[in-house]
C-alpha cells in the first residue's frame, strides 16, 4: 500500500465516522434542519413585508449561503470539541495518522454534508416564496461555494485549535468568531452601511466575496468571467489560510502534549 | 510504516518464577538484547492551578522493558503511572529524557511509533451512541487495516471476552461500564499493537469481568507477541500477570523487580509479610527512610 493510498484511507476513516455519527444523531440532525429553515424564512420574510421581491432574494441568498459556510465552519471547528467531549480526543491523536489526512477527511465531510442540508433549506425556501431561480447560473454559485469553502475551512482549522488551548471557553470563541464573520461580511445588507473600519475587516473576510459572487450567480446569472474581481480574493484567501489553519493545528497540539491540556483524568 | 523484527533467541528459557508462581511460567523467552522499551531519565512537569504551582508527575524514570513480557507499574494515586503511559504513547511530551519504543525515539520516529503501539484508559473512550461494530472499524481504518478483516477479528476478540456477535450493532451506551471495557481491549488488540500500554483496564470491573480480562492478558502473552505495559490497583492482578513490576512513588521508580523478588525484599530487609500489599505499602509510605536504609543494607550479601 503506498504511502498516499493509506493516507486517504485513514482520511476516510472519519468520513465514515463522521456519517455514521450523523445517522445515530439524526434526531438532531432533523432539530438542526428545522432551525436552520425557520431562521432562514424569519430573516427572508423582512423582504417581502418590505414588498421588495429583490430584498428577498438578496435575503433569502444571504441566510442560505452563510447557513452554509457556518455550517462547513462549525463542523470543523468543533472536531476538536466534539472528540474531547466524546472522551476520544486521545485515542484519535495517538493513532498513526497525519493531520492533514484527519482534516481532509473532517473537510470533505463538512462539505458534502453542508452541500446537502443547504440544499434542503434552499428547496423549502424555493418553495415557500414560490422563488424564480430560471436565469441563475449555477456554475458561478457552485464555484464560489467551492471556493469559500476552501477559507472556511481554513479558519475552521483555525478555530478548531481553541478547544485545545482553554479547555472551558474554547468552544464558544468559536461562535464569537462567526458572529463577527457575520457582522461585517454584507450577509444581510452591503457593506457599504459599515462604518469605514468595519468595511476594513469586510474585505479580508471571504464570505464577502461568497455571498456577493452567489448573489450575483443567482440573481442576474453573472457568468464566472464577469466576477474575477470576487474570486482572486477568495483563491488568495485559500492558498493562506488552508496552510495557516495547519500550522496553528500543529503549533497548539504540540502546545497541548506539552502541557497536558489534552486530557488529564485516568 | 514500521515492521518490528522479532528477535529469535536461541538460548534457553530462564526460570523467571518460583514453583509456586508455576502458573504464570513464561512459555517464551524474555529478549534483554532488543528491548521494548528503553526509557532514560524521563521527566514530566505539569503547571497547575491559578498559582502556576508546578507539579514533577515524572521524575527521572528510567526503564528497560524487554520484549514480550508484562511489566507492571504500581504506585499510589497520583504517582505518576497514567502520565508515564501518556508519554509513552506520544500524548506528551517530555520535559527531558528519551524514550524508545522498539528502537524507534518516541519524539523523532513518532508516526512509526504510533504504528506499534495501542493504549486502553480507565475510561473507555468511544464514541457512545456508534455501535462497538462503528467505533472497531473507525480504529481499523485509522491503523490502515482491512475492514472487512478487522471486522471478523473483532468478532472473534469479542467472543473469547463473552461479547456475543449481536451485541456488536447497538449503541455502546447501551452496555455496560464492563462491556465497554472489553471492548475498548478488543480494539486495542485489533491493531496487533508490538506494545500494548492498559492503564487500569480491570478498573471498574466486576470479579467475573476482571477475571476474563485478567485470562485474556495472560492468553495474549503467551499467544501473542505483545509487550504488555499494566497499570493497576489491584495488587493480586499485578502478582498474577506481571514478569516484572516498578513502584512509582511521587513520580520516581523506587524499586523494580519480580513479584517474588519484591516480596522477597520486603521480608527481607523490612521484616514485612512476603505479600503484594506490604510491598505497595512499603515502597508507597510517606517515609523514605525505609528505602534508604534498604539502599544501605543491599550491600551486605547473606
Ligand atoms: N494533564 C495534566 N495536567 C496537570 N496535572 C496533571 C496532568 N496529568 C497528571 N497530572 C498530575 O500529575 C500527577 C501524576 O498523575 P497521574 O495521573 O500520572 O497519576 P496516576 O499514578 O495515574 O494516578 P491514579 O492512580 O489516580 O490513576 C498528579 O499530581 C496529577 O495531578
Ligand atoms: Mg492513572
Amino acid at each position: 500500500m503506498t504511502l498516499m493510498a493509506r493516507e486517504l484511507k485513514a482520511s476516510y476513516a472519519f468520513v465514515e465516522r463522521n456519517f455514521h455519527l450523523t445517522k445515530r444523531y439524526w434526531g438532531w440532525e432533523v432539530a438542526w434542519l428545522v432551525y436552520s429553515v425557520a431562521g432562514a424564512l424569519a430573516i427572508s420574510l423582512i423582504g417581502r413585508s418590505e414588498g421588495s421581491n429583490r430584498l428577498l432574494l438578496v435575503l433569502v441568498i444571504g441566510a442560505i449561503f452563510w447557513n452554509f459556510l457556518s455550517l462547513v465552519f462549525e463542523f470543523i471547528a468543533e472536531t476538536v470539541q466534539w472528540e474531547r467531549w466524546e472522551g476520544t480526543l486521545e485515542y484519535t491523536l495517538m493513532a498513526p495518522v497525519r493531520r492533514y489526512a484527519q482534516l481532509l477527511g473532517s473537510a470533505v465531510y463538512a462539505i458534502v454534508y453542508g452541500l446537502i442540508h443547504t440544499a434542503v433549506v434552499l428547496g423549502v425556501l424555493a418553495l415557500f416564496f414560490q422563488l424564480d431561480l430560471s436565469h441563475a447560473n449555477f456554475a458561478t454559485v457552485l464555484t464560489f461555494i467551492g471556493l469559500g469553502s476552501m477559507s472556511f475551512i481554513g479558519i475552521g482549522i483555525a478555530a478548531a485549535v481553541l478547544p485545545l488551548m482553554y479547555v472551558e471557553r474554547g468552544a464558544q470563541m468559536v461562535f464569537v468568531i462567526q458572529s463577527v464573520l457575520l457582522l461585517v461580511s454584507g450577509v444581510y445588507y452591503p457593506i457599504t452601511v459599515l462604518p469605514g473600519w468595519m468595511q476594513v475587516i469586510a474585505h479580508v473576510s471571504p464570505a464577502t466575496y461568497v455571498i456577493d459572487g452567489v448573489r450575483r450567480g443567482v440573481i442576474e446569472g453573472t457568468p464566472i468571467s464577469q466576477l474575477v474581481g470576487d474570486i482572486w480574493p477568495l483563491v488568495l484567501m485559500g492558498i493562506i489560510l488552508i496552510p495557516l489553519g495547519m500550522w496553528t493545528f500543529g503549533r497548539a497540539e504540540r502546545y497541548a502534549k506539552r502541557t497536558g491540556k489534552l486530557k488529564r483524568v485516568g | 510504516m514500521t515492521t518490528v523484527i522479532e528477535q529469535q533467541q536461541t538460548a534457553a528459557p530462564v526460570p523467571m518464577r518460583t514453583a509456586a508462581a508455576e502458573t504464570t511460567v513464561r512459555r517464551r523467552q524474555l529478549d534483554d538484547a532488543f528491548p521494548a522499551v528503553v526509557a532514560e531519565h524521563v521527566t514530566k512537569r505539569f503547571i497547575v492551578g491559578r498559582k502556576r504551582k508546578s507539579v514533577l508527575a515524572v521524575s527521572d524514570v528510567s526503564l528497560r522493558i524487554r520484549r514480550g513480557e508484562i511489566y507492571g507499574v504500581l504506585g499510589a494515586n497520583g504517582s505518576g503511572k497514567s502520565t508515564l503511559i501518556r508519554l509513552m504513547s506520544t500524548l506528551l511530551t517530555l520535559d527531558a529524557g528519551r524514550v524508545e519504543v522498539f528502537g524507534h525515539d518516541i519524539v523523532r520516529e513518532e508516526m512509526a511509533v504510533k504504528q506499534v503501539i495501542n493504549r486502553v484508559s480507565v475510561d473507555a473512550a468511544f464514541f457512545k451512541k456508534l455501535s462497538p461494530h462503528e467505533n472497531l472499524i473507525y480504529a481499523a481504518r485509522l491503523y490502515g487495516l482491512d475492514a472487512r478483516v478487522a471486522r471478523a477479528e473483532a468478532i472473534r476478540i469479542l467472543a473469547r471476552l463473552g461479547i456475543g456477535e449481536k451485541r456488536l450493532g447497538r449503541p455502546l451506551e447501551q452496555m455496560s461500564r464492563g462491556m465497554q471495557q472489553k471492548v475498548a481491549i478488543a480494539r486495542a488488540l485489533l491493531t496487533s499493537p508490538a506494545l500494548l500500554l492498559l492503564d487500569e483496564p480491570t478498573t471498574g470491573l466486576d470479579p467475573r469481568s476482571k477475571l476474563d480480562v485478567q485470562a485474556f492478558i495472560e492468553e495474549l502473552r503467551d499467544t501473542h507477541d505483545s509487550t504488555i505495559v499494566l497499570t493497576t490497583h489491584d495488587l493480586d492482578e499485578a502478582e498474577r500477570l506481571c514478569d516484572r513490576i516498578a513502584v512509582l512513588n511521587d513520580g520516581a521508580v523506587v524499586v523494580e523487580d519480580t513479584p517474588e523478588g519484591l516480596k522477597a525484599m520486603v521480608a527481607e530487609r523490612h521484616g514485612a509479610a512476603p505479600t503484594m500489599e506490604s510491598v505497595f505499602m512499603t515502597f508507597t509510605g510517606r517515609s523514605l527512610d525505609d528505602d534508604t536504609n534498604a539502599d544501605e543494607s543491599d550491600s551486605d550479601d547473606d
